[in-house]
């Protein structure tokens, strides 16, 4: 491979003359982030002697205004013609920097920033080394700054359509707010109906307020929105293009119900003669038919026919809905479609799942009857839920006298998940008062390791279910078991915790046990992510760009994240993530056109071989094949700059702007300054 | 498969079911224990709270015989360490189990803990090098490297209609150590195992507790309470017998089972197997083979369950009694397992 180097012609003409080209150094400190490890004023001293180096300075905070100004008054001053700031990452104040650039008078794409904190100084404790690390970086990023070339940014029509995926409390704010604004939306849901999460919901901590009485207004709202495209039972299956312009292919499936024609009058429902478990919607707890919608106020109200029950689809008859409908709206032969829209910018809010109880087997859930989840207690006090709002044991008749909530069943575990969920205790003391509500002199334990009651009114409510009587036992619940060792525990679930606050091991036997499930990411979050293009942490959470300050962007230009499928997030919390989010999409369609980095692909026609390898290798279809000529481009436009066709032209014809091959390979000189020739063998 | 085999002292005494079953299932699976020459006491339950750094070295003893016994001859130099196979040693008793996997893990986490206990054992011209042998528990042999499908296809006597309590103990899932096999918390191998005998494997929450271990010397109050506890959880769900995997388990609840009985006005009446000899019945091989019949609490009576065809009607209707649509009950949660029982 090195032999080959030798024989790659260059590309782009050599630069005029990187010689004359006067360089700015500076080192920031940034308070002791990186001079506690590093030695800045010793890389400052030393870049200074470097070639083409005019100006070396260390300084406290770069980023400051100061700090600008300095940069500023050496490129007036000093006549700097390249500027490198050897600093925090790129995605932190590589803007900052071109801005001050652009305000000296100078291209802001001569900057080169070199990231000494994140890759060194907090990677390592050894200041040597770590001295010795930034200095190569700074070398790396001077040799790499002389070849730099100005370059001018590329402006594109931002389509002020915009695509919302999950129809939660998240995605269903996200998408009004900017409905309301006047944008149109599509609004995808995977489900039957919109709604997500909180339409299982009974009553919401603190206030009490019926989740459906504040929930399925907004729903109607976005079904009847001028602005807004519902698409439920529907998924995204591609992504294509780039901020202001992607196109999107959705699946809709087959509900086997023209929706023209149904009236959501339910008959169909009530004839259909196939009663079966609802896994979904019911948590296991309930029933529903095979043609079914998820709850009476489902949005839309067309029902869907689930094919692994109904008994037309397994044996070939049955159509009672057929013959029951009224307006004639069932059709068994309807096929899944596929449409493509065209939207400037995509809002996931996709949620989460609930922990799996089973597997937390010393809990008992699935074993013991009177084990319940908090989505299963959930539902039990929904006035539409199985019980219609009565709490009552497994048998479905007897009240329970006594009841056991234990907390943080899958959280704040190493064996699971260490983070906290942190919805659960709130829910917890919500179903302690509703335990107290329905079955009035029922004792109620909370098994707990702390009372997270963070919120506005939060911690209020706490001591409202503390003054109603409920028991409050500190420390974690080591099994939930049947096994009586006397008298009083006979016939109980028997709890055995430690109660920490005592410091002694305690076994309180019940009736009912409610196990506090954690919030995880979705099953399928990192395929999600890969389909849009996004990252996904450790867990399965997306990955915002900045966890303090921008919580609702990602990484990926015109994809944002809102809700629960970035963190474990309660109602006001995710509603809030959907507001902002809609806010940022505004923002965005305000301002019609968008600025994108000129950090783009092109392609030299005389050195294209008409090879095609580079149609295939991009991930964005930005290249287009004269057949005429045989010849290759880019379209500028589409290119996102990710360099894939720049490695893979094998007549090293396509160069990608502001990641030429004379910058990248002057780069890796400089990093390499001080190593012998000859000694580093390229396998 | 080739295995180092610790019997430990229970094995020559009163486990001598245990080892005369071992034996015998392993010949049916093809698994094939040499013991280790010149063994000594693993130091049981309590000797690492006596003197610890005798026990350490009363322990290594063991690793380096069976290392140096079980190691590869003749290694070529040229083959790199990672590709030769660690030797394992595999022990049916509990306690040898975790006594030897816990030294050889403390040796290899302190240089100077292996450095004494190599100078014991330098006395005797022996030298042991962490890592250098895979402790395993017999269960962990049979279930994971003979596998389920090949205990399967060996069965021909199923024990349908049998209804066992499977019992751990509390030493084989104690996490952490190397070896662990099974969740520390509710272990299932032994349940899986069972069920694939054919056996009706009934919940037993108290499968991972404590079976009091030598507190009968001690303090009888203590121990007589605990196996009280497990005798009655045992009976509640109308098992015929106990499985275990641990000759101290088997022991307790067997031999103490008519002091429990006294002390507490019980009458609890629950043979405890060891669950190579329900392997070996399911195998077709003769009881005596296995020895069954040298138990106190005789098994023989809850035995004759195993394919009369009665008792297997019986323990039909006892399922379909379960569920009748449109009652008032709410539906139990799906467990995937339920469909393998």
């Amino acid at each position: 491979m090195s032999n080959d180097q030798d024989q790659i012609p260059p590309i782009s003409p050599p630069h005029a003359s990187p010689d004359e080209e006067r360089v700015g150094v500076y080192v920031c400190h940034c308070g002791s982030n990186i001079a506690r490890t590093i030695a800045v004023e010793d890389v400052a001293v030393w870049a200074e002697q470097q070639e083409h180096v005019v100006v070396a300075r260390d300084y406290k905070f770069m980023c400051s205004s100061l700090g600008q100004e300095l940069i500023e008054q050496d490129i007036q001053a000093k006549g700097l013609s390249r500027v490198v700031v050897a600093a925090c990452s790129p995605h932190m104040h590589e803007r900052t920097f071109r801005g001050a650039c652009q305000r000296a008078g100078l291209n802001p794409y001569l900057f080169e920033m070199a990231n000494i904190r994140e890759l060194t100084s907090w990677a390592t404790d050894d200041r040597e080394a770590a001295t010795s690390k930034a200095k190569a970086q700074v070398k790396g990023a001077i040799e790499r700054a002389v070849l730099q070339e100005p370059l001018e940014p590329l402006f594109v029509d931002i389509n002020p359509n915009t695509l919302v995926v999950g129809g939660g409390i998240a995605g269903l704010t996200a998408a009004l707010e900017l409905a309301d604004s006047g944008y149109h939306v599509y609004l995808v849901d995977r489900d039957s109906s919109i709604g997500g999460q909180m339409a299982k919901l009974d009553k919401t901590f603190p206030t009490l307020d019926c989740a459906a009485c504040i929930l399925t207004p907004k729903m109607v709202d976005a079904a009847n929105h001028p602005n807004i495209t519902l698409m439920t039972w529907s998924e995204v299956v591609a992504v294509d293009g780039f901020v202001g312009n992607f196109s999107v292919q959705v699946r809709h499936k087959p509900r086997y119900i023209i929706e023209d024609l149904c009236t959501g009058c339910g008959t169909c429902i009530e004839k259909c003669p196939s009663r079966v478990l609802d896994q979904h919607f019911e948590v296991g707890l309930g029933y529903h038919k095979a043609i079914d919608r998820n709850f009476p106020q489902a949005v839309p109200k067309y029902p869907v026919i689930d094919t692994t029950h109904c008994i037309y689809f397994q044996r070939g008859k049955c159509r009672a809905c057929q013959v029951v409908c009224p307006t004639n709206a069932i059709d068994f032969t309807q096929k899944e479609t596929f449409e493509q829209l065209e939207v400037g910018n995509i809002i996931l809010a996709t949620g989460y799942e609930q922990f799996d109880a089973r597997r937390v087997p010393q809990y008992g859930y699935g074993r013991l009857a009177n084990v319940f989840t908090s989505m299963e207690f959930e539902r039990m006090v929904n006035a539409a839920g199985p019980t219609s709002g009565q709490v009552v044991l497994r048998d479905g008749v007897s009240a329970p006298q006594s009841v056991g909530i234990i907390h943080c069943v899958g959280s704040r575990d190493k064996n699971y998940n260490e983070y906290c969920s942190r919805a659960c205790c709130m829910a917890a003391l919500k179903f302690a008062h509703l335990v107290h509500e329905r079955v009035p002199d029922a004792e109620v334990y909370n098994f707990y390791i702390d009372i997270r009651a963070a919120g506005k009114h939060y911690e209020e409510f706490y001591h409202r279910v503390l003054e109603e009587g409920t028991h409050f036992i500190r420390g974690r619940v080591a099994e939930v078991t049947d096994a009586a060792r006397g008298p009083g525990e006979e016939g109980k679930l028997i709890i055995q915790a430690e109660d920490t606050l005592i410091g002694k091991q305690r076994r309180i036997p019940v009736d009912m046990v409610v196990l506090m499930v954690g919030m995880e990411a979705r099953h399928d979050s990192r395929n999600v992510a890969s389909t849009f293009g996004l990252g996904c942490d450790f867990e399965g959470w997306f990955t915002e760009r900045h966890a303090k300050l921008d919580p609702v962007v990602t990484m990926t230009e015109g994809i944002l994240i809102a809700g629960a499928c970035q963190g474990p997030k309660a109602i006001p919390e995710s509603v809030a993530q959907g507001s902002a989010a809609a806010a940022r999409v505004a923002g965005l369609i305000g301002r019609r056109t968008i600025k994108l980095e000129p950090v783009r692909a092109s392609i030299e026609a005389a050195a294209c071989s008409g090879c095609r390898i580079c149609n295939n290798v991009c991930p964005y279809h930005a290249i287009v094949f004269h057949e005429a000529i045989k010849i290759s481009e880019v379209i500028t436009a589409l290119c996102q700059g990710c360099g894939a066709c720049v490695a893979a032209c094998p007549s090293a014809a396509i160069t990608g702007a502001h990641f030429t091959r004379e910058q990248v390979l002057s780069q890796i000189d400089g990093l390499l300054w001080d190593m012998q020739p000859g000694v580093l063998v390229l396998a | 498969m080739q295995y180092g085999y610790y019997p430990g002292c229970s094995l020559e005494r009163n486990a001598g079911a245990y080892h005369d079953s071992t034996m015998a299932v392993a010949g049916v699976l093809g698994l094939q224990f040499t013991e280790v020459d010149d063994w000594n006491c693993c130091g049981a339950t309590e000797f690492f709270s006596v003197h610890q750094m005798q026990a350490y070295a009363l322990t290594g003893r063991n690793l380096a015989l069976a290392a140096d016994q079980f190691a590869p001859k003749a290694a070529l130099p040229v083959i790199p360490v990672e590709a030769a196979e660690t030797p394992q040693l595999v022990a049916p008793c509990s306690a040898c189990y975790l006594n030897l996997s816990k030294v050889d893990r403390y040796l290899a986490s302190s240089p100077e803990l292996a450095a004494k206990v190599n100078t014991a054992l330098d006395a005797g011209g022996l030298h042991y090098d962490p890592g250098s042998l895979r402790v395993r528990h017999l269960l962990d042999v049979v279930v994971n490297d003979a596998g389920y499908d090949a205990i399967a296809a060996r069965v021909q006597r199923a024990l349908t209609g049998l209804r066992v309590a499977p019992y751990y103990g509390c030493l084989v899932v104690r996490p952490g150590f190397q070896g662990q096999f099974d969740d520390p918390e509710y272990p299932t191998t032994l349940d899986k195992l069972m069920r694939v005998l054919g056996a009706k494997v009934v919940d037993f929450p108290l499968k991972a507790h404590c079976c009091g271990g030598h507190m009968t010397q001690i303090s009888e109050d203590v121990a007589l309470e605990l196996l009280r506890r497990l005798l009655k959880n045992a009976a509640e769900y109308q098992a015929d017998v106990i499985v275990t995997l641990c000759p101290m388990c088997q022991l307790n609840l067997d031999v103490f089972q008519s002091a429990v009985n006294r002390r507490f006005g019980t009458n609890f009446n629950l043979p405890v197997l060891f669950f190579t000899q329900l392997m070996g019945l399911a195998f077709g091989l003769a009881p005596e083979r296995l020895g069954i019949g040298k138990e106190f609490v005789a098994s023989r009576p809850a035995l004759a369950k195993i394919g009369t065809s009665g008792e297997v009607e019986q323990e039909r209707a006892v399922g379909k009694r379960a569920k009748r649509r449109n009652d008032q009950s709410l539906p139990m949660p799906y467990m995937p397992e339920e469909e393998e029982r």
